[in-house]
């Protein structure tokens, strides 16, 4: 019953209720049968904008890049059945790269469940595994509560989606609204603080390590702005260099003296070489996915590890570690931190002097550096010279699609801080930059927002192109276009044979009318002194831009490992002879001393 | 009459002459077979969500039992016997821990003294002298009759498993219709709670 701090209300209107009550701003979502109740709640009042995407992956996508740009949950709004599925791929995404996503689906009344009723779909068994957890709510009088809790499971621990279905009648029904404060899980409760002895024993390894790395990951940025802070703290405080993954660009400056670059598949060779030759590795935030370790019984073979992860399952999960802390980022640096300098901030001079020696050989080997041309674009120019304008320019967001591009803005873009880089990392979701950049430039609507396409992702959700004109957000897309599914026919190139099968794109529209068709601007550049230009109007624009590039056909992204193989069987592009270029994975190991 | 429908069955034809203790296929090499306790809040789909952790990363379950033990917290106890390397029985532990509605996760194959138990219903068709011998067998294995017709018995048996595999076993040549198992219930020794 109502009392002076819950009331009763339809479910409907307890929806928009508990979203406001949990600090939201914005919703991507589409409507629908089973979710007219609550658009007509949205409908009603304006505290929270609602973003109508043009496709329900938009919608996760865009709540996704909101999420990863501002620290805070995105959250979607869909209907039942195919509104649903269409937001599944969005939620496995989110759930591989961490990002906390709260759906609220409709769905069909409860006394219509499993009838086969129209556009039903059983959607909580759909997204059971693609969500942290989900709920059916059957009940009016728990559906606060429900959402609350959704709220606190999707940011609390690792972070990922998870999803509310809500039938019908009980969005139409009345029931007892509850506040935020009542409703956390009873049996969710991840450890932040970091155990102690395990600290100390880290502590002591730093002390004594002659070849040290720091290896650190997506689990910086989740863990807030103070966690990146704090890394920065410690690295400057012992010395030793440090690299990340991709999920992890932007925690330390990329203009820092000890930036190794990003490591793994397509990482640095300074970066891949320390990982492989360290005495000590402390792994912050990382999970040790399989574009980094390569070959696993290869995987750093010399080294103590020392792994930093609030989820105890990302432990020991695919390497052995020494020092597990159970713990969030932020809380376990702070006593590191503070540990390390009790001890007088100790660290072997000598032995770090000798290791920073055998770091510059590598550093030396320029592994970023590669042939240019002054007929050509080559997409590693357009995608440095995009680089420059975006640091003259400053306070720049970047999204990507997935594919060579996004290995080329991974490896020559800077970020000097984090929450400033969007790429789908665990799930590679073709596709995802575009509606990324429109939740980002909804947060961030006075910044630079960049997406780094290439041509054939650009297809694949092209359509929220219709979403940044009608909000006004004036998102830049950046294609790289090789008329080529260009990753996919460098792996052909390099491991089938030189088989193009199907990774040509036959049929490629006018972007430049495609651009204009949808109310946007559209550039092409194909020439290499016209670039800057290009890239300058581009910025300069007031609306949305779709810039193709056009770019040399055939290039390959390097450094390669390919999969499979171990860290010092990597591919640079200097190594390799064009006529080589097919046996270039059996001639691997030369490249290599 | 069942003679060869009995033969089909799935079941390994019988062994009596040697002990019937010990009939499971050993483990492959470096691989552990453990007990897990898990306590769960019972609501809807919490099991699929087990079971779905289970498929989905190809771990292996030898057996999960499920059963609310507290009505009023709405608190469900699971059972699973799963088998794997010990890292991954460390991830399985873990993959379950962090699961909402898990309250914890009890590994009782390594953490101190265990009770495991498991129930079941073995019907045998047989007469004459088949007959007797099974009889006998389940006064040896204190199994009791839960069923009886002239030619046809349904015994109950509770016990480890290995006990349940030898008497099966035991009765595979004795006319073994059909077998029903519960799965392993466990449960830590002393006095503590979970
Ligand atoms: C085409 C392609 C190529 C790729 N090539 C590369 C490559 O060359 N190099 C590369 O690095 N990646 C590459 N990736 C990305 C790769 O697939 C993985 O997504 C990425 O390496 C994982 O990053 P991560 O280890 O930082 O983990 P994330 O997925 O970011 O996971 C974060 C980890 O931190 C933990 N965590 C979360 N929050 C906290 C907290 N608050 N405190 C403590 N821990 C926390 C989580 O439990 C998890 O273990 C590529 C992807 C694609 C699509
Ligand atoms: C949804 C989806 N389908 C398929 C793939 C496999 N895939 C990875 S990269 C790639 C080609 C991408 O081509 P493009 O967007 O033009 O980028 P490029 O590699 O040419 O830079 C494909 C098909 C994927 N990652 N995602």
């Amino acid at each position: 019953m109502a009392d002076a701090m819950n009331g009763t209300m339809t479910g409907a209107e307890m929806v928009i209720k508990a979203l406001i009550d949990q600090g939201v701003d914005t919703v991507f979502g589409y409507p629908g049968g089973a979710v007219l109740p609550i658009y007509d709640e949205m409908f009603k009042q304006n505290k929270i904008r609602h973003v109508l995407v043009r496709h329900e992956q938009g919608a996760t996508h865009a709540a996704e890049g909101y999420a990863r740009s501002t620290g805070k949950p995105g959250v979607v709004l869909v209907t039942s059945g195919p509104g649903a599925t269409n937001a599944v791929t969005g939620m496995q995404d989110a759930l591989m790269d961490s990002i906390p996503m709260v759906v609220l689906t409709g769905q069909v009344p409860t006394f219509m469940i499993g009838g086969d009723a129209f556009q039903e779909a059983d959607t909580v068994g759909i997204t059971r595994p693609c969500t942290k957890h989900n709920w059916l709510v059957k009940d009016t009088d728990k559906l606060a509560k429900t959402i609350h809790e959704a709220f606190y499971v999707a940011t609390n621990g690792r972070p990922g989606p998870v999803l509310v279905d809500i039938p019908k009648d009980v969005q139409f029904a009345d029931g007892t609204y509850v506040s935020p404060r009542n409703a956390k899980p009873k049996t969710y409760e991840p450890k932040v603080k970091g155990d102690p002895t395990a600290i100390q024993e880290a502590v002591a390894l730093i002390q004594q390590a002659k070849r040290p790395i720091f290896y650190t990951g997506g689990g910086v940025i989740n863990s807030g702005p103070q966690a990146s802070q704090l890394l920065r703290e410690l690295v400057a405080a012992t010395g030793f260099p440090i690299t990340s993954t991709l999920m992890g660009l932007g925690s330390y400056p990329a203009s820092g003296e000890a930036w190794l670059g990003m490591l793994g598949m397509h990482g640095s060779y300074e970066a891949n070489l320390a990982m492989h030759g360290c005495d000590l590795m402390i792994c912050i935030g990382a999970r040790f996915d399989d574009r980094i370790t390569g070959r696993l019984d290869a995987f750093s073979p010399d080294s103590k590890k020392i792994h930093i992860d609030i989820d105890p399952s990302s432990i020991n999960k695919n390497v052995k570690v020494d020092v597990p802390i159970v713990g969030d980022v932020g809380h376990v640096l702070e006593d590191m931190l503070r540990i390390f300098r009790s001890g007088g901030a100790q660290s072997d001079k000598a032995g770090l002097a000798e290791w920073w020696k055998t770091i510059q050989t590598w550093r030396a080997v320029d592994c970023f550096s590669y042939e240019n041309s002054d007929t050509v674009i080559k997409p590693q120019y357009a995608t440095q010279r995009l680089a420059a304008a975006m640091v003259a320019h400053g306070d720049y967001y970047v999204t990507t699609e997935v594919g060579q591009h996004q290995m080329w803005a991974a490896q020559y873009i800077p970020f000097e801080a984090p929450n400033r880089w969007m790429t789908s990392g665990g799930l590679g979701t073709m596709g995802y930059g575009l509606p990324a950049a429109v939740g980002v430039q909804m947060a961030h609507p006075k910044s630079l927002v960049v997406d780094v396409s290439g041509e054939a992702s650009f297809m694949m959700n092209m359509q929220e192109i219709a979403t940044a004109v009608q909000y006004r957000l004036p998102i830049k897309i950046f294609i790289l276009n090789n008329e080529r599914l260009g990753m996919v026919r460098q792996w052909q190139e390099l491991l089938h044979g030189e088989r193009y099968s199907s990774s040509y794109s036959e049929a490629l529209p006018d972007f430049v009318k495609l651009a204009e068709a949808f109310g946007g601007h559209g550039i092409q550049c194909d020439n290499p002194g016209d670039l800057d230009e290009a890239i300058a109007e581009m910025i300069a624009y007031d609306g949305p831009v779709i810039f193709d590039c056009l770019v040399e056909k055939h290039e390959n992204c390097f450094p390669m490992i390919p999969s499979g193989k171990a860290h010092n069987e990597m591919l640079l592009a200097a190594s390799l002879d064009p006529g080589q270029i097919g046996q270039a994975i059996e001639a691997g190991g030369a490249v290599m001393v | 009459m069942q003679r060869t429908e009995r033969l089909d069955m799935d079941l390994k034809r019988g062994s009596t002459s040697h002990s019937a203790y010990n009939l499971r296929p050993a483990l492959p090499e470096g691989e552990e077979r453990r007990t897990l306790s898990v306590l769960v809040d019972n609501e809807s789909g919490v099991l699929a969500r087990v079971i779905g952790l289970f498929s989905g990363r190809g771990y292996n379950i030898e057996s999960l039992t499920v059963a609310e033990t507290d009505h009023t917290g709405h608190r469900s106890r699971i059972t699973v016997v799963a088998t794997g390397t010990p890292m991954v029985i460390e991830q399985i532990k873990a993959q379950l821990d962090r699961m909402v509605p898990v309250h914890r996760v009890r590994d009782l194959t390594v953490e101190g003294p265990s009770v495991e138990r498991e129930l079941a219903l073995v019907k045998v068709a047989n007469t004459g002298e088949s007959r007797v011998e099974s009889l006998r067998l389940k006064d040896s294995f204190r199994a009791s009759v839960v069923d009886a017709s002239l030619d046809s018995f349904v015994f109950e048996l509770t016990g480890s498993p290995e006990k349940i595999d030898a008497f099966v076993d035991l009765m595979r040549p004795l006319g073994l219709v059909d077998v029903s198992r519960t799965g392993v219930a466990a449960i830590s020794r002393g006095p503590e709670g979970m």
